[in-house]
């Protein structure tokens, strides 16, 4: 089996957020990155466990610039066969599905795993993106993934809950909870990092169809209005006349 | 402007999640609605300011889903699509996007002016003001953050609409259990009392759910208790389970991580009840109590009840 994983450059979730060149840019400095969390422990170790179970290879692929190296290292450490950077600044989802889908064409991929969303951009749209240009069905949110004969067997959250469905033929898939446990990169697999494939592919100058004007911090909380813990009256009091939320 | 609006029912209904975006449709053109399906009368688009239906079959998968819809934009040469940013909508919009060479603009929370939407990012630890820079443009709406439309009483006419939509590449092997509870669904709740560790063991649930009983909301827990076991996987709000923003936020026995927060810091009002005054949730709060859940919650369940 051969699985592409899509894996995304994400801020360290406990990151301080601020902006520069007039709020138009993340302000990376200081910034530790990491896998996006939904992209290796979910959809990059799935992809894992089915190859050592039934043989194959984990192919990880990301748009981005060379400041995702140190990532793509990372999930060649937990065990990935081989990287592919593909070299563009990515803008916005579309931007980035097109590059993925244009790379993932014609190369035979059983699957191509994402995870359910971004930590920065929070679109969850690069998946359903990328399974439309590539005519591929998409099971977005899926929870387990499993192969029973020719066919890929997921489970999927959907409004009405757990939902069980088969496929036949490559497909796209975003993983969520559920889908495997966190794999923590040891020595050898640090070591063996080093020398594997890490490729960069032109990008073919998808353009993205979205632009940021600018970014903005929430407003602060006014600081919180502290209740005695004998009069929890006075708290449904506040909460209907004052916030008007019940 | 012409806009398309996406909807998903629910026992023949539009989801209060769908009646939002085609509220905000209405708000910046005609807007015809596509459903799949059958619907009761017009699902209550109408009074959402939707003047036409387009009636789709139903059991579609989201690539004949987005056949549909972007067959409809193309009928009616509309240049914005929107939907809500949901499981289906999700799915469908960023199809529809690639079908029509559109910007997608997801989860938008509101549309401060003519073409520029406000979106999360950052975990909700920051805004982005997004503009497309394409024809068309297909836009999905955070459910509870846009609000509802004020009814206009109108009704919308429904029309059958069957274009081609290819074969589902998909096969449904076990349907999931439409479940049975009267609560919504936690990312369109309006009112959600969450629990953390500081309730000590999943027998002590009972508080929660009668404070939760007491005001018609929706439970949800911290990831710990979920991990455990104590709640179920669906109830896990945060980073890495689900995003929710409803209206009061009660928070009970939970620290108040940054993980954590990050799935519910865009609720309009939080609510911290834990008996550490230290606790950094205190700091997201709008409104506190410091105490022990075990005393404090009954209390308020009976202060809610004496509504
Ligand atoms: C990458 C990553 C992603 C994560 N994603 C999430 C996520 O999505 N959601 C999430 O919730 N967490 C997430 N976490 C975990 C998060 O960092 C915290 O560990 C977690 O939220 C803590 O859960 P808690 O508040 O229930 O427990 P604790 O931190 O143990 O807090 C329990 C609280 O209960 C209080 N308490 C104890 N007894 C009582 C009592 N009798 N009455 C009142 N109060 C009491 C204590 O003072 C304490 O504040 C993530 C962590 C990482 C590293
Ligand atoms: N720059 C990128 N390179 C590779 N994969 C990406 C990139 N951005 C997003 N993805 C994948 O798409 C998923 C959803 O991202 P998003 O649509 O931004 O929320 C992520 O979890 C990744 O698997």
């Amino acid at each position: 089996m051969e699985f592409l994983v899509c894996i995304s450059k994400a801020p360290d979730t406990t990151t301080r957020i601020a902006f520069t060149e007039g709020d138009t840019r993340f302000n990376e400095e200081g910034v530790q990155f990491i896998v996006n969390p939904y992209d290796e422990w979910y959809a990059l170790v799935r992809a894992l466990e089915l190859v050592e179970s039934q043989g194959g290879k984990v192919v990880i692929a990301s748009v981005g610039g060379a400041d995702c190296d140190p990532i793509l290292r990372k999930a060649l450490a937990i065990g990935a066969h081989e990287a592919v950077r593909i070299d563009a600044h990515p803008e916005d989802a579309g931007q980035v599905a097109a590059e993925l889908a244009h790379y993932a064409k014609d190369k035979g991929f059983d699957a191509i795993l994402c995870g359910k969303e971004t930590i920065d951009h929070n679109s969850s749209a690069v998946p359903a993106m990328m399974a439309e240009h590539l005519d591929m069905p998409c099971i977005a949110l899926a929870t387990s993934l499993n192969y029973e004969g020719d066919q890929a067997v997921v489970t999927r959250e959907t409004a009405n809950g757990v939902e069980k469905v088969g496929v036949k033929g490559p497909f796209v898939l975003s993983a969520a909870k559920g889908m495997a446990e966190q794999r923590i990169p040891n020595m050898r697999g640090i070591m063996a990092a080093r020398s594997k494939p890490l490729q960069v592919v032109p990008a073919q100058g998808a353009s993205a169809g979205t632009t940021i004007d600018r970014f903005a911090l929430p407003e602060e909380k006014a600081g919180v209005k502290l209740i005695d813990a004998d009069n929890p009256s006075e708290l449904v009091r506040l909460l209907r006349e004052e916030a008007k939320v019940i | 402007m012409k806009c398309i609006a996406f909807i998903q029912t629910k026992g023949g209904q539009a989801t209060k999640a769908s009646l939002e975006a085609a509220g905000l449709g209405a708000s910046m053109g005609e807007t015809v609605a596509v459903v799949s399906g059958d619907i009761e009368g017009d699902a209550g688009l109408g009074a959402v300011g939707v003047g036409r239906i387009l009636q789709g079959p139903g059991h579609l998968d989201d690539s004949q889903l987005a056949r549909l819809v972007s067959a409809a934009a193309d009928q009616e040469e509309a240049q914005v699509v929107v939907c809500a940013q949901d499981h289906l909508g999700k799915a469908v919009a960023g199809r529809v996007a690639v079908r029509l060479n559109a910007g997608l603009v997801a989860g938008i929370t509101s549309v401060p002016s003519g073409d520029v939407y406000t979106r999360n990012v950052f975990s909700g630890k920051a805004m982005a003001h997004v503009k497309g820079t394409t024809d068309k443009l297909v836009v999905t709406t955070t459910p509870n953050a846009i609000g509802m439309p004020e009814p206009t009483g109108a009704s919308a006419s429904v029309s059958a609409f069957a274009p081609e939509l290819g074969q589902s590449k998909v096969e449904v092997l076990e349907e999931a259990k439409p479940d049975t509870g009267n609560r919504a669904p936690l990312p369109e709740a309006e009112l959600v009392v969450s629990a953390g560790r500081g309730l000590k063991g999943p027998e002590n649930w009972g508080i929660v759910e009668d404070l939760a009983d007491s005001l018609g909301a929706t439970t949800a827990c911290s990831r710990p208790v979920s991990d455990i076991g104590w709640r179920p996987h669906h109830e896990h709000v945060g980073q890495t389970g689900i995003t929710i923003r409803p209206n009061l936020y009660i928070a009970i026995g939970i620290s108040g991580a940054i993980q954590h927060l990050a799935g519910v810091n865009s609720s309009k009002v939080i609510v911290v009840i834990n008996k550490d005054p230290e606790a950094p949730f205190f700091k997201a709060a709008d409104y506190g109590i410091v105490g022990d859940a075990f005393e404090v919650v009954p209390k308020l369940t009976e202060a809610f009840k004496a509504l």
